[in-house]
């Protein structure tokens, strides 16, 4: 233990003094509001679990486990189109938004400070920056306007949407991999005549894995889970799921939403769950 | 390759390299920047031109120059007579905002500081835990995250069934389609990110100044406001902005949780681009909430200067 106070030999009572210097740090109801955040944050989802597993269609009373509900689901056409829909999308999105985010992590890192960086930085952080809601309606703008002029349609300008705001999600690991990697792995393949796209292909590209691994993750999770931008541009056909949940919602509360909803938390929390292992690795 | 370099190669090649440092910089920087560029900044110098336009009459703008955007949020054309009259509708909905966002924050900060701070107390193993607890949630869909809230909020919900089975109400307490369901709804959307920068700062805490300050004869909460709360600042100024920010733009809550009748900007903006067909006016609304919004990040700004000159 290394406690200060216990150490100090002028201390009659070790066992008195440990216990004052515990009580120190703790404050009086702060413990209970810590467990109050931890319930609040997670009753609401643990009840929406539960009732997904309910027989009974109410969602009000526990009647017995059954999966009927999934079974339901997953033989809904308009749940399986609208997730085969948000599926396409986040994984182009993914690609595109890793990718990118990929060159500009190794541009703002792997050279020297340049002028102008700070706007780089802003503008690669801007769709977080923004509400939601004035990206939405802005893209819609702008879509409506490109559709008017070309006259082309389709999940295009979806994906590109997601692809937009997906970056800087994507950018943040990549970046914090790359800040933590150092040169002479680099320069020791250089020095043995390693032509550059080797040494990146070879090199650098393996060493930063985790990080993009990372970035993709968190990209595909942060389209999935979007409402807002895909409810303003998202056209007849290309309703994601949780565009989907949101009709249905409207509609009027049914256990099968519980179990699609379900399903969708659950794709998430394995996906950060993931995530944090492929983090700890980079750490060590 | 057969053609040997000479020794010097090394030199050579760095010596290139930050000659062509600049052109790899831009062609790698290119298509992230293009990509949002396009996409996320010239739609928003579309939304001001199209705030100064008139609407179509199936959505969309006609080309015509015009102000009435910006007008018809603080005035009403009287029909006859076309005057002028002062329309608090669409202040009061701004208000009405600000005044939840604000609450929300407040609420957060009451439960989010002292979490934070239990967290830092904590040895880092359990650290850990508490902290994937905290994160967890802000992975997880919003809209299923609200949708779940209101499931227990409802007259039928579970905190209405529990309250009614220990007999403290005899009929069930109305919660949801309130004000205190948007407010609920929004502590509990954004409270991760009330938590997790004050740890952040927390988390760097010498607890040897708490025991210096109960060594100088400071009660508990002389502690907590003089010396925890001050070194905790910056935490808590960064995640109150992170709360108040998403919580004034928000959609998804004052839409489920206030049942579409509790409008918040969100809600009105989206309504301007939807049923109500009018382009113009929605984009004039999202630029006042982006004012409001840069508002906020520059006195965040300027105080965070003057805290830093005063302190040097």
């Amino acid at each position: 233990m290394a406690d200060p106070t216990t150490a100090t030999p002028a201390s009659g009572k070790p066992g008195h003094r440990r216990r004052r210097v515990r009580d120190l740090r703790a404050m009086p109801g702060f413990t209970t509001t810590a467990w109050i955040t931890i319930v609040t944050l997670y009753l609401p989802i643990l009840v929406l679990v539960a009732f997904s597993f309910n027989e009974n269609r109410s969602v009000v009373l526990w009647t017995g486990f059954s999966l009927d509900w999934y079974a339901k689901a997953l033989e809904n056409d308009g749940i399986r189109n609208a997730a085969w829909v948000s599926v396409k999308v986040a994984l182009f999105a993914t690609v595109i938004s890793t990718i990118v985010a990929t060159m500009a992590a190794l541009a703002t890192t792997r050279t020297k400070k340049f002028a102008g960086q700070g706007l780089v930085f802003g503008i690669i952080n801007q769709p977080l920056m923004i509400p939601e809601i004035v990206t939405a309606i802005a893209t819609l703008s702008l879509f409506a306007l490109v559709k008017k002029i070309t006259g082309l349609s389709g999940i295009g300008y979806l994906m590109l949407a997601h692809a937009a705001f997906c970056i800087p999600f994507a950018y943040m690991p990549i970046r914090a991999r790359l800040e933590t990697m150092t040169l002479t792995l680099e320069q020791a393949a250089a020095d043995l005549y390693a032509p550059p796209l080797k040494v990146f292909t070879l090199v650098t590209l393996p060493l930063l894995g985790p990080g993009i691994v990372a970035g993709a993750m968190l990209a595909f999770v942060v389209s999935l889970d979007d409402v807002i931008i895909t409810l303003m541009i998202a056209g007849p056909g290309e309703t994601t799921l949780p565009i989907y949940i949101l009709g249905a919602i409207r509609r009027g509360i049914t256990p099968e939403i519980n179990a699609v909803s379900t399903i969708l938390v659950a794709v998430s929390v394995l996906l950060v769950i993931l995530l944090f292992v492929v983090q700890r690795r980079m750490q060590r | 390759m057969s053609d040997r370099q000479p020794p010097s190669a090394l030199a050579t090649a760095i010596a290139n390299n930050r000659r062509s440092e600049r052109a790899t910089r831009a062609w790698l920087l290119a298509p992230a920047l293009t990509i949002i560029l396009a996409i996320s900044i010239l739609p928003l110098g579309i939304t001001i031109v199209y705030s100064f336009l008139t609407p179509g009459t199936y959505g969309g703008v006609t080309w015509e120059f015009s102000t009435d955007s910006y007008v018809q949020f603080l005035f009403q054309r009287d029909i006859f007579d076309d005057t002028l009259v002062f329309n608090s509708a669409y202040v009061s909905i701004f208000l009405r905002s600000i005044g939840l966002a604000l609450g929300a924050t407040i609420g957060a900060l009451i439960l989010g500081f002292p979490t934070a701070y239990f967290i830092a107390s904590k040895p880092r193993e359990q650290r850990n835990i508490w902290l994937f607890l905290i994160t967890l949630p802000f992975w997880t869909n919003l809209l299923i995250r609200t949708y779940a809230m209101l499931l227990i909020i409802r007259d039928e919900g579970i905190i209405n069934i529990m309250l009614m089975k220990a007999g403290i109400i005899s009929s069930p307490l109305t919660i949801l389609y309130t004000d205190t369901a948007v407010f609920i709804g929004l502590i509990y959307s954004f409270l991760p990110f009330m938590v997790l920068p004050i740890y952040a700062s927390l988390e760097k805490l010498d607890f040897s100044l708490v025991e210096a300050g109960y060594d100088l004869y400071a009660n508990r909460l002389k502690v907590l406001f003089h010396v925890i709360v001050p070194l905790a600042k910056p935490g808590i100024v960064a995640g109150c902005i992170l709360v108040f920010i998403p919580a004034l733009g928000a959609y998804i809550t004052p839409e489920l949780l206030g049942g579409g009748k509790k409008l918040m900007i969100g809600n009105m903006i989206a309504m301007q681009f939807g049923a109500s067909r009018n382009w113009p006016f929605g984009s004039a609304a999202a630029l006042i909430l982006m004012a409001l919004v840069i508002v906020v990040l520059l006195v965040n700004a300027l105080a965070a200067r003057r805290g830093a000159s005063n302190n040097g």
